[in-house]
């Protein structure tokens, strides 16, 4: 039973004090930063990020792992009880969520997303271990063609599939390829858009680009508003769901997590689409549809269990092909990057306590939340409180030390600054940053695997076409910017 | 008037990127081009730049056709504050400690917010600063003076 071993190893890596500790640590600061509201996952990895430089890559990324899903939980606590979404994820949740916290049914709402949360949790997990090493072996097979052709479709299926425009997707892909490439040349030892600033040798560093774009300019449009948010915080009496509760969520539950495991693969889906996916699924299959948006104990519990299934199996292919599915992942990707690693399918199997020990503690840490946030509701309560005027700086302050911290160079903190004013005005012009930043992860792998398949097939373009694999990713490719396109041409030829 | 390009929300982001677009084509020109089969660092940059002018000028032509607006009004101020206060962050922190830099921080961000209350910011300033010290100076052992003048 290889499956099995490769478990009890994990479980072995993870069970180490060291690394449970910074779960555990990690869980709790995810969970403390996602329940603040208008800040989600996002926010919260590229804020704590520099907070696990100085660890060894194992305790790293599994402290990182940890934030990411316990953000993902604290995001639900934000909607039920404030009707302001942390992140797009959990905007579904806000309907019923909401709606059951003001008819005083809070606690059972909370209980049943962590529940569902928590089973979701626990099959994505297992469906990484079973589908993790399977994809890795075929992705073996991978030459430089087919990574080329698969970063291709992963960048066009971001652009397309995430919300907003297609075509400013695509824009955004472009240009953050174009940010990804600046630094010195690898082939060439060349600089490219340096400027002369030695800084710059390097690149634009990963937290800048984080950072700026999504803590930063998300700040400003959050400032932008003139209100506050209004809190519910009526007092939460009784968690415990009822049997009915229970028996009205458990089938909801399980179809959330499987279309939330298949969304969650998907290049560009990810855990919002697949949360309003499984919204209108339920609606369509509810005896008495009119209840959804009422406080229907199935709107929260199959979103919750849908977004954070696909959390769980966006790990995928992040983790066995190195190629992200979400903007989440990307940053997943870029920490490992930082910590040397080269993502890919030879991480399984170079580094085997890596993969299966950040398997076993996404299981460890999905328990710890179960554990830790129904008892600590009160607290987080309290915390939603807080006036964003007091947050707002300290988030400002962890930015500007985490971005000092990485080379201790102020220059980073400029070109911080720099990028958040970049991701403010492309927020308010509508054009979507997590593209962008998909396409600053991969734009010095995609080069340089365009280069390698180019001069293999001697400048013959038609490798991508030829090699079968990487012909089924071009036509995906294609096939995906037909259906984008479709509804543009159909408006053109009916106003003709 | 149907065209006003400055709060014309399509308008603006294809200039954006148009811009970026000429920008990458531009000095791309430096680097050496090479051709397929054996890349120069020139080539890459110089095609992307390419479909990023192209994209551009579809979206700003697309932009000036519908006319759409930009949503809401630009929050200049926050925006020039909260960069503002990252700046003085990394300009001071070399120069005089971490002390004066995180206080910068905390005086100049708050400016941003719809209401400005000194003595809460000082409080702020004094209870996360200590955190921040406690955790990156004594903790994490960045090598940062606290002052540094």
């Amino acid at each position: 039973m290889d499956l099995l071993d490769n478990l009890i190893f994990g479980f072995a890596v993870a069970f180490s004090l060291q690394n449970l500790a910074y779960c555990f640590v990690g869980v709790l600061l995810g969970t403390l930063v996602g329940v603040l509201p208008g800040i989600g996952p996002l926010v919260a990895i590229a804020m704590l990020f520099p907070l696990t430089f100085s660890l060894p890559a194992v305790p790293a990324l599994i402290m990182l792992a940890g934030i990411y899903y316990g953000a993902q939980y604290g995001g639900s606590t934000t909607s039920i009880l404030v009707n302001l979404p942390g992140e797009t994820a959990s905007a579904v949740t806000c309907l019923d969520g909401y709606q059951m916290a003001r008819q005083g049914r809070a606690g059972p709402a909370l209980a049943i997303a962590a529940i569902a949360s928590f089973f979701a949790g626990c099959v994505g997990t297992l469906l990484i271990a079973l589908a993790g090493p399977a994809l890795g072996e075929w992705a073996l097979l991978f030459g430089a063609a087919e990574y080329t052709s698969l970063m291709l479709m992963a960048l066009v299926a971001s652009a397309v599939m995430s919300q907003g425009d297609a075509v400013k997707g695509l824009a955004a892909v472009a240009l953050g390829l174009l940010i990804g490439i600046v630094g010195m040349d690898v082939n060439s030892g060349m600089g490219r858009y340096t400027f002369g600033v030695p800084a710059l040798g390097d690149g634009l560093g990963f937290t800048v680009m984080a950072v700026g774009l999504f803590a930063v300019a998300e700040i400003v449009v959050n400032l932008e508003r003139r209100e506050s948010p209004e809190v519910h915080t009526g007092r939460i009496t009784g968690l415990m769901p009822t049997a009915k509760d229970l028996k009205d969520s458990s089938w909801p539950t399980v179809r959330g997590t499987a279309l939330g495991a298949v969304f969650g693969v998907l290049p560009g889906t990810g855990p919002a689409l697949s949360s309003f996916a499984t919204y209108m699924l339920e609606k369509k299959l509810a005896r008495d549809p009119s209840r959804f948006g009422k406080g229907a104990i199935e709107g929260v519990a199959a979103p919750e269990a849908a977004n954070n299934a696909a959390a769980q199996t966006a790990f995928i292919p992040m983790l066995t092909l190195g190629i992200p599915a979400t903007a989440t992942m990307a940053l997943m990707l870029g920490a490992m990057t930082m910590q040397g690693i080269e993502p890919g399918p030879h991480v399984m199997i170079a580094k085997p306590e890596l993969f299966w020990g950040i398997i076993a503690s996404m299981w460890l840490g999905n328990l710890m939340l179960v554990i830790l946030n129904l008892p600590l509701v009160g607290l987080w309560v309290r915390l939603l409180k807080v006036p964003y005027r007091w947050l707002f700086p300290s988030i400002i302050m962890f930015c500007c030390i985490g971005n000092y911290s990485i080379n201790n160079n102020e220059i980073d903190v400029y070109l911080c600054a720099l990028v958040g004013v970049l991701g403010y005005v492309l927020l308010k012009l509508e054009c979507e940053p997590a593209p962008l930043i998909l396409g600053y992860v991969l734009g010095p792998l995609l080069e340089e695997y365009l280069r390698r398949a180019l001069l293999l097939s001697r400048g013959d373009p038609a490798v991508f076409f030829t090699r079968p694999i990487s012909l089924s990713f071009m036509i995906a490719t294609v096939l995906i910017l037909v259906v984008m396109l479709a509804p543009a041409l159909r408006k053109k030829t009916d106003r003709a | 008037m149907k065209f006003d390009l400055r709060h014309n929300r399509d308008g603006l982001a294809g200039l954006l990127f148009l811009l970026f677009g000429v920008f990458a084509v531009v000095f791309a020109g430096d680097y050496p081009m090479g051709a397929a089969a054996r890349m120069g660092p020139g080539y890459f940059p110089t095609v992307l730049g390419g479909i990023l002018c192209l994209f551009g000028v579809y979206i700003l032509v697309r932009g000036m056709r519908s006319g759409e607006r930009v949503k809401g009004h630009w929050a200049w101020k926050p925006l020039a504050l909260i960069a503002l206060s990252i700046l003085l962050f990394g300009f001071l922190l070399d120069r005089f400690g971490m002390v004066p830099a995180l206080a910068a921080v905390f005086f100049v961000s708050a400016l941003a917010g719809h209401e400005f209350r000194f003595k809460e910011t000082l409080l702020l300033t004094v209870l996360m600063g200590a955190f921040a010290v406690g955790v990156f100076f004594y903790g994490l052992k960045l090598p940062y003076p606290l002052f540094g003048w």
